[in-house]
C-alpha cells in the first residue's frame, strides 16, 4: 500500500472562453498521504475552492474545464474516468462538506432520510440496517438524542448541528479523503471549536485524510499536518505545519502572519499587504505577487519564479529562495511604527453616549387577530457608556443581540424601553424631523460592503447623499471638493467618484462606506462587524484606517464584532454580550487577560490561535445558544455553564465590580466580591 | 388642405414614444443601464424579433397621425369645410386599398366575386354567373394571363426588396464604420461574416424578409385583393394592417395606465408596512377576486350607454371609437395591475431590509427620497420584464374581448372584430377562410415576436439568470 493517497500534478482549470477566460487554478501540484490533514490556505478568489471542485470534477458548467494536469487517487487517474465511474468516487472515496450548512441540506427531507440516501447510493443499505447505520453516524458526529433527531428537518437544527449532519452524510460512503471547504467559516467560535473537534476525532478513528480549505491561520494551526499556501491560482509555499508556523518562507505567508491583529500590536499600525489579489483573466509575466511584495526587485517582474525545494512536498515559489541567484537587494522593510499620538484628547473623559437599561423586544403575533403571544427579547436591559474619543467593543456570538443594540442606539429600531442619551439629548424621545437633524452625529458602517451601497448610484452620489440630507458641505461645488477630499482621506482617488460600486473590491467598498459616514462629520460611528466579510490582508488595511481616523478626528466607536483579535487591537473597553444582556464589561486588557465570566472564558479559549506549542485548555461549551423568545430561568448561561450552581437557576445575577471598572454578572463573584 | 386631428390615443402614444426616447437619452452614458440592453441585442432571436416589432411599430405610428381632408369648395363658400372622415398617414400610403371596394366576398387574388349573381345576359335571358370584380384584376385583358402577371410583378418586387435591403445594410455599415473608426470594408465584412458581437447578419436577413413582404404587397395590392375582400367588399389586407395600431395601442397604453398603480401602491405597501400595507393588500385582493371579464363587460356597457346618450360630445365617428378604445385600455389597466403590484410589494419588502436603505435612513434621508432613489431604480428591472411579458397577453386579450362583444367599437378595425365576424364566415358554404387567416397571421407574428423579445429581455435583466451565465 502506498503512503500517498492523492497526488495532484500541474492541475489547470479554465472558466470561460477566449480573452476573458479565467484560470483560477494554474499548475497546482500537491499530494496527500493517508490519514493526514492537508491545509490549503489562501484569501478569497485565489482558487482554493476551484481546486477542490476540480478534484471531484464538479466544475461549474458550462464554461468550467480542466485543461491539464493529472489527479491520481491511489494510483488511479481520476481525470480519465467516465462520468459514471466518477459518481462512485464522489461520496464513496472522496467526500466533501461545504461552507454553508444552511443551504447544503434539503429543507423538505428529514435528516435521517438524507443520510440514508447517501448510504443507499454507496453501500446499498436499506431499511432497518440503513437506519441503524444512520444512528451510528449521527452518534459519531456527536449529535445528542439521535433517535429523535433522525426524523427532524433541517430548520429544527442549529448551524453547528447542520454542519455535523453534513459531515455525517459525507462519512456515509466511508471515504478515504474528506474535503472540507471552509467548514466553520459560517459558524461562531464556540461552535467552530466543536465542529473542528468532531472532524479531528473522526479522522483519528477512521484514518481518513482531510483536505482542509480555509483562510484562517488559527484553524490551520490547530488542525493541519502540512500546509500549502495558495495565491492567484498557484501554490506559493508548502511546508509541514511546525516549520511553516516557525519560519514562513514566502513573503506572502510572512505578510499574512504580520497582518493578524493582536493585542501585542496595539498602538502600532498593522502590516498591510497593499492592493488585492490580481484578477486571474490575464497572462502573468514574472511573479504574481510582485506588485504587492515588499521584497520584490526587478527580477520578480521579469522572470517567473521556479519551485525551489524538495519535489512537491516542501518548498517555495519565490526568487528569494534561489540558492544560485544573487540575493535580493533587500528593500528595507516598511517601518512598523505608530503615527504620532497627536490625538484630539483634550475633551476626553466627557461621556458622549449613555445607554441606560435599553430594551428592544419584538412582539410575536399569532392567530387570526394577530394577538401578541410573547416577545423575542433581542436586547433585554443593556447599559453602557462611551466617552468621547474612545472605542467600546461589543462582543458576542451571532444571535446575542449585539447588532440590535447598535441599531437601537441609532434609532433605526425604536427601543421598547430604556434611555439612549447622546450628548445629553434623549434620542428615544426624538421624532421625525428633530431626529433626522441629529442623525449627522451618529453613523453606522455595515458588515457587508456589497449590500450597503445602492448598485445604481455612482460613488460620488453615494457619498453626497448624506451631505444633502443633512445640509452640510455647502453648495454643489464645495460638496464635490469635499467628496474628493474624503476619497483621498480613506485611501482612494478623487476620480473614483464617477465610478459605480461594482467596480471596486470588498476592501475598497468598505473604504467608500467609511467615506460616506465621514461626510456628515459624525461624532460616534457604530461599526457593525466592518471587517468580517474581508480577507485578512484587507482587514488590516481597514483596521488601520479606522484607527487613524479615530486619532485624527477624535471619533468614538461602538465596535460590534465576534472576532476577539480585532477587539484587542482596536478597542479601549470591551463588553461581552450573551442572549440580550451584557455579562462582563471592562478595560480591554483586563477582560482579555483575566476573563471573569465563564462565558467570556469559554469564548476566549475557543478562538483558534496560531501560537503553536502553547497547548491551551479549550473550554468546550455544550449545546447552542437558547432562543431569546424563551430564555432560561435565572442566569441565561446556566444550561451551558461548567460552574453552574443551584442559585444560578433562580434569578439573574446582579452586577459585581471585581476590580476598577471591571464588572461582571455572575454568582461566582457576587459573594466573594 | 388638411386639418390635423389629435385623438386621445394618438396623444398618449406619442407621449409614450417621447418617454422611451427620453429614457434612451438618459441611459446613453449610464453603463449599468446600458449593459443589459447590450446583452439583449446580442441574442439572435431578439434582434430578429426586434426588426419585426420595429416594422409593426412604424406601421402603428404612421396610423397614429390623423387628419381630415378639406371638402371641395362649394359655390360661394366662405369657410373651408372638412370631411367627417378621419384619415391617417397610413391610409394615404395604402391609397387605393381603402377605396377599391368590391360588392361582397372575393377570394385572394380573385378576378371574380365569390358569389353568383343573376345578371341579364346580352340575349336578355337572366344568367347565374360569378361577375368580374370591379378592381381586382380589372387591368387584365385576358384572365388566363393572371398568373404570368402576378409572377412578373413579384419578380419586380423581389428586385426592389433586394435593392432596399442592400441600401439599408450599407447605411448601417457606414454608421458602424464611423463608430468603430474603421474602414467601411471592414465593417461590412464584420456585419455579414457574423463576427460582430451584435448579430448583424441575422438582422440583415430579417430586414430582407420584411422588405420582401412589403415590396410584394406594394406591387400586387393596387391590382389584386391579395387577401381577398370581406362581406361588404372591403380589402381584408387593408383591415389587417389597420388593426395593427389597435393591437399596439391596447398592448402599450394599458401598461401605461397600470404602471403608476402597480409601482406606487406596491412600493408603498412594501415600504410603509402597517395599515398602508393592509389597505393596499385589501384593495388588490378584492379586485382580484372579481372575474375580470365581468368587470370589463360591465364597465364597457356602461360607457356605451353614456356615449349613445351624449352623441353631441363627439365631432366624428373616429373620435367616438377612439374614446372607446382608450376606455378599454383604462379598464384593462385597472383590472391587471394587481399581479405586478403584488410582485413589487414582495420585492420592496426584501429591499427595505438591505443595508443601503438602512444607511439612507441613518443619514436622515426622507422617506419619499428613499423610495424614489433607492427602491424604484432597483425595482425597474421587474417592471420592465412584466411590461414586456404583458404586452402579448394584452394583444390577445383584445381579440378575446372583441370576440365576446365587449371589446373595441365595432367600427374600429381590429383583429378581434375580424375574428368575431369570421365566426359567421366559417359557417358559410362555401367557407370564407381568408379573413380569419389574415387576422391570425398578423396577430401571431406580432405576439410571437413580442414573446421572443421578452424572453431575451428577461434573461438580460433577471439577476438570477445573470448569475448562471
Amino acid at each position: 500500500m502506498t503512503q500517498i493517497l492523492l497526488k495532484v500534478d500541474k492541475l489547470q482549470v479554465r472558466i470561460g472562453e477566449g480573452a476573458g477566460a479565467i484560470r483560477p487554478v494554474d499548475g497546482v501540484s500537491f499530494s496527500i498521504r493517508r490519514g493526514e490533514t492537508f491545509a490549503l490556505l489562501g484569501e478569497s478568489g485565489c482558487g482554493k475552492s476551484m481546486t477542490a471542485l476540480a478534484l471531484l470534477r464538479l466544475l461549474p458548467r458550462p464554461g468550467g474545464e480542466i485543461t491539464g494536469g493529472s489527479v491520481q487517487l491511489d494510483g488511479e487517474e481520476l481525470l480519465a474516468l467516465t462520468e459514471s465511474g466518477m459518481r462512485s468516487v464522489r461520496g464513496g472515496r472522496i467526500a466533501m462538506i461545504f461552507q454553508e450548512p444552511m443551504t447544503s441540506l434539503n429543507p423538505v427531507m428529514s435528516i435521517g432520510r438524507q443520510i440514508s440516501e447517501s448510504l443507499e447510493q454507496h453501500k446499498g443499505l436499506r431499511g432497518a440496517a440503513a437506519r441503524e447505520q444512520v444512528l451510528e453516524l449521527l452518534r459519531a458526529v456527536g449529535i445528542p438524542d439521535v433517535e429523535r433527531r433522525y426524523g427532524e428537518y433541517p430548520h429544527q437544527l442549529s448551524g453547528g448541528m447542520k454542519q455535523r449532519v453534513m459531515i455525517a452524510i459525507a462519512l456515509a460512503g466511508d471515504p478515504d479523503l474528506l474535503i472540507a471547504d471552509e467548514p466553520t467559516t459560517a459558524l461562531d467560535v464556540t461552535i467552530q471549536a466543536q465542529v473542528l473537534d468532531v472532524i479531528r476525532d473522526l479522522q483519528r478513528q477512521r484514518g481518513m485524510a482531510v483536505l482542509l480549505i480555509t483562510h484562517d491561520l488559527g484553524v490551520v494551526a490547530g488542525m493541519a499536518d502540512r500546509v500549502a499556501v495558495m495565491y492567484a491560482g498557484q501554490i506559493v509555499e508548502q511546508a509541514p505545519r511546525e516549520q511553516f508556523f516557525a519560519a514562513p518562507q514566502h513573503p506572502y505567508s510572512q505578510k499574512l502572519f504580520a497582518a493578524l491583529p493582536e493585542s501585542s500590536k496595539r498602538d502600532q499600525r498593522l502590516t498591510v499587504i497593499p492592493g488585492s489579489v490580481p484578477p486571474l483573466n490575464q497572462a502573468f509575466t514574472g511573479c504574481r505577487f510582485a506588485d504587492r511584495c515588499h521584497a520584490a526587485w526587478d527580477r520578480c517582474r521579469r522572470e517567473t519564479p521556479r519551485w525551489y525545494g524538495s519535489d512537491h512536498e516542501q518548498g517555495v515559489l519565490c526568487h528569494l529562495a534561489d540558492p544560485a541567484g544573487a540575493t535580493a537587494p533587500r528593500a528595507a522593510e516598511a517601518p512598523v511604527s505608530s503615527p504620532p499620538h497627536a490625538a484630539i484628547q483634550e475633551r476626553q473623559g466627557e461621556q458622549l453616549l449613555d445607554v441606560e437599561d435599553l430594551k428592544i423586544w419584538f412582539p410575536i403575533h399569532k392567530g387570526l387577530f394577530k394577538r401578541v403571544v410573547g416577545h423575542v427579547r433581542a436586547v433585554d436591559g443593556v447599559s453602557m457608556s462611551i466617552p468621547r474619543g474612545q472605542a467600546l467593543a461589543l462582543v458576542g456570538e451571532s444571535g446575542c443581540g449585539k447588532t440590535t443594540v447598535g441599531k437601537g442606539i441609532l434609532q433605526l429600531l425604536r427601543p421598547t424601553a430604556g434611555s439612549v442619551r447622546f450628548q445629553d439629548v434623549e434620542l428615544t424621545q426624538l421624532k421625525g424631523e428633530a431626529l433626522r437633524r441629529r442623525r449627522a452625529d451618529f453613523q453606522i458602517i455595515f458588515q457587508d460592503p456589497f449590500s450597503s451601497m445602492n448598485p445604481r448610484m455612482s460613488v460620488g452620489d453615494i457619498i453626497e447623499e448624506g451631505m444633502t440630507a443633512q445640509r452640510v458641505g455647502g453648495n454643489a461645488a464645495q460638496r464635490k471638493e469635499r467628496i474628493a477630499g474624503l476619497l483621498e482621506q480613506v485611501g482612494l482617488r478623487p476620480e473614483h467618484a464617477k465610478r459605480y460600486p461594482h467596480e471596486f473590491s470588498g476592501g475598497q467598498r468598505q473604504r467608500i462606506c467609511i467615506a460616506r459616514t465621514l461626510a456628515v462629520n459624525p461624532k460616534l460611528i457604530v461599526c457593525d462587524e466592518p471587517t468580517s466579510a474581508l480577507d485578512v490582508s484587507v482587514q488590516a488595511q481597514i483596521l488601520n484606517l479606522l484607527q487613524d481616523l479615530q486619532r485624527q478626528l477624535g471619533l468614538s466607536y461602538l465596535f460590534i464584532t465576534h472576532d476577539l483579535s480585532v477587539v484587542s487591537y482596536l478597542a479601549d473597553r470591551v463588553a461581552v454580550m450573551y442572549l440580550g444582556r451584557i455579562v462582563e464589561e471592562g478595560d480591554v486588557r483586563d477582560v482579555l487577560d483575566k476573563p471573569q465570566h465563564p462565558y467570556t472564558q469559554a469564548l476566549l479559549s475557543a478562538v483558534p490561535t496560531i501560537e503553536a506549542g502553547t497547548e491551551r485548555k479549550v473550554i468546550r461549551l455544550e449545546g447552542d445558544m437558547p432562543s431569546p423568545s424563551s430564555p432560561p430561568s435565572g442566569c441565561h448561561f446556566h444550561p451551558r455553564c461548567p460552574h453552574a450552581m443551584a442559585v444560578c437557576k433562580e434569578a439573574y445575577p446582579a452586577v459585581t465590580e471585581t476590580s476598577g471598572g471591571h464588572t461582571v454578572r455572575c454568582y461566582l463573584y457576587s459573594d466573594a466580591g | 388642405m388638411r386639418q390635423m386631428v389629435l385623438l386621445w390615443t394618438d396623444a398618449l402614444v406619442f407621449l409614450l414614444v417621447a418617454v422611451v426616447l427620453l429614457f434612451a437619452w438618459y441611459a446613453r452614458n449610464k453603463e449599468h443601464l446600458r449593459a443589459p440592453w447590450r446583452e439583449v441585442v446580442r441574442s439572435r432571436l431578439a434582434v430578429s424579433s426586434l426588426v419585426v416589432l420595429a416594422a409593426y411599430t412604424v406601421t402603428g405610428l404612421l396610423d397614429s397621425v390623423h387628419f381630415r381632408m378639406a371638402l371641395p369648395e362649394a359655390q360661394g363658400q366662405q369657410e373651408v369645410q372638412y370631411s367627417g372622415e378621419v384619415l391617417s398617414l397610413l391610409d394615404e400610403l395604402l391609397g387605393p386599398m381603402r377605396t377599391q371596394v368590391e360588392k361582397t366576398y372575393s377570394a385572394p387574388f380573385a378576378t371574380h366575386l365569390y358569389t353568383r349573381e343573376t345578371i341579364t345576359g346580352p340575349d336578355g335571358a337572366p344568367q347565374r354567373v360569378y361577375p368580374r370584380l370591379q378592381y381586382g384584376g380589372a387591368h387584365l385583358e385576358d384572365i388566363g394571363d393572371r398568373n404570368r402577371d402576378i409572377l412578373l410583378r413579384s419578380l419586380n418586387a423581389v428586385a426592389q426588396a433586394l435593392l432596399a435591403t442592400a441600401l439599408i445594410t450599407l447605411g448601417f455599415a457606414v454608421l458602424l464604420a464611423r463608430r468603430w473608426k474603421k474602414p467601411l470594408r471592414v465593417a461590412l465584412r464584420a456585419m455579414l461574416g457574423g463576427t460582430s458581437s451584435v448579430p448583424w447578419r441575422t438582422a440583415v436577413i430579417t430586414i430582407a424578409v420584411v422588405a420582401l413582404i412589403i415590396a410584394l404587397l406594394a406591387a400586387l395590392s393596387p391590382f389584386y385583393h391579395v387577401l381577398g375582400t370581406d362581406k361588404v367588399g372591403q380589402d381584408v389586407l387593408y383591415q389587417t394592417i389597420k388593426s395593427i395600431r389597435t393591437g399596439l395601442v391596447i398592448g402599450t397604453l394599458t401598461t401605461l395606465v397600470m404602471l403608476p398603480f402597480a409601482v406606487f401602491l406596491g412600493m408603498m405597501a412594501g415600504y410603509f408596512r402597517g395599515w398602508v400595507d393592509d389597505v393596499i393588500q385589501y384593495l388588490y385582493t378584492t379586485l382580484n377576486s372579481i372575474p375580470g371579464v365581468l368587470l370589463i363587460a360591465a364597465a364597457v356597457l356602461m360607457m356605451e350607454v353614456y356615449m349613445s346618450n351624449h352623441p353631441e360630445l363627439f365631432e366624428t365617428m373616429a373620435e367616438r371609437a377612439d374614446l372607446r378604445l382608450l376606455f378599454l385600455c383604462l379598464i384593462l389597466g385597472i383590472t391587471s395591475w394587481t399581479g405586478l403590484c403584488r410582485l413589487l410589494r414582495g420585492e420592496t419588502l426584501k429591499l427595505r431590509e438591505l443595508d443601503y436603505v438602512e444607511a439612507a435612513d441613518a443619514f436622515g434621508v426622507s422617506r419619499l427620497t428613499i423610495m424614489l432613489r433607492h427602491l424604484l431604480p432597483n425595482l425597474l428591472h421587474l417592471v420592465l420584464i412584466a411590461v414586456v411579458l404583458d404586452f402579448s397577453a394584452l394583444v390577445l386579450a383584445e381579440a378575446v374581448l372583441s370576440y365576446v362583444g365587449v371589446g373595441v367599437d365595432p367600427t374600429t378595425l381590429s383583429w378581434g372584430n375580424m375574428i368575431n365576424r369570421a365566426r359567421l364566415e366559417m359557417a358559410r358554404e362555401p367557407m370564407v377562410w381568408w379573413s380569419l387567416l389574415a387576422a391570425f397571421t398578423f396577430m401571431f407574428t406580432l405576439v410571437l415576436a413580442a414573446n421572443l423579445f421578452s424572453d431575451a429581455v428577461r434573461d438580460a435583466f433577471d439577476p438570477r439568470m445573470r448569475q448562471q451565465r
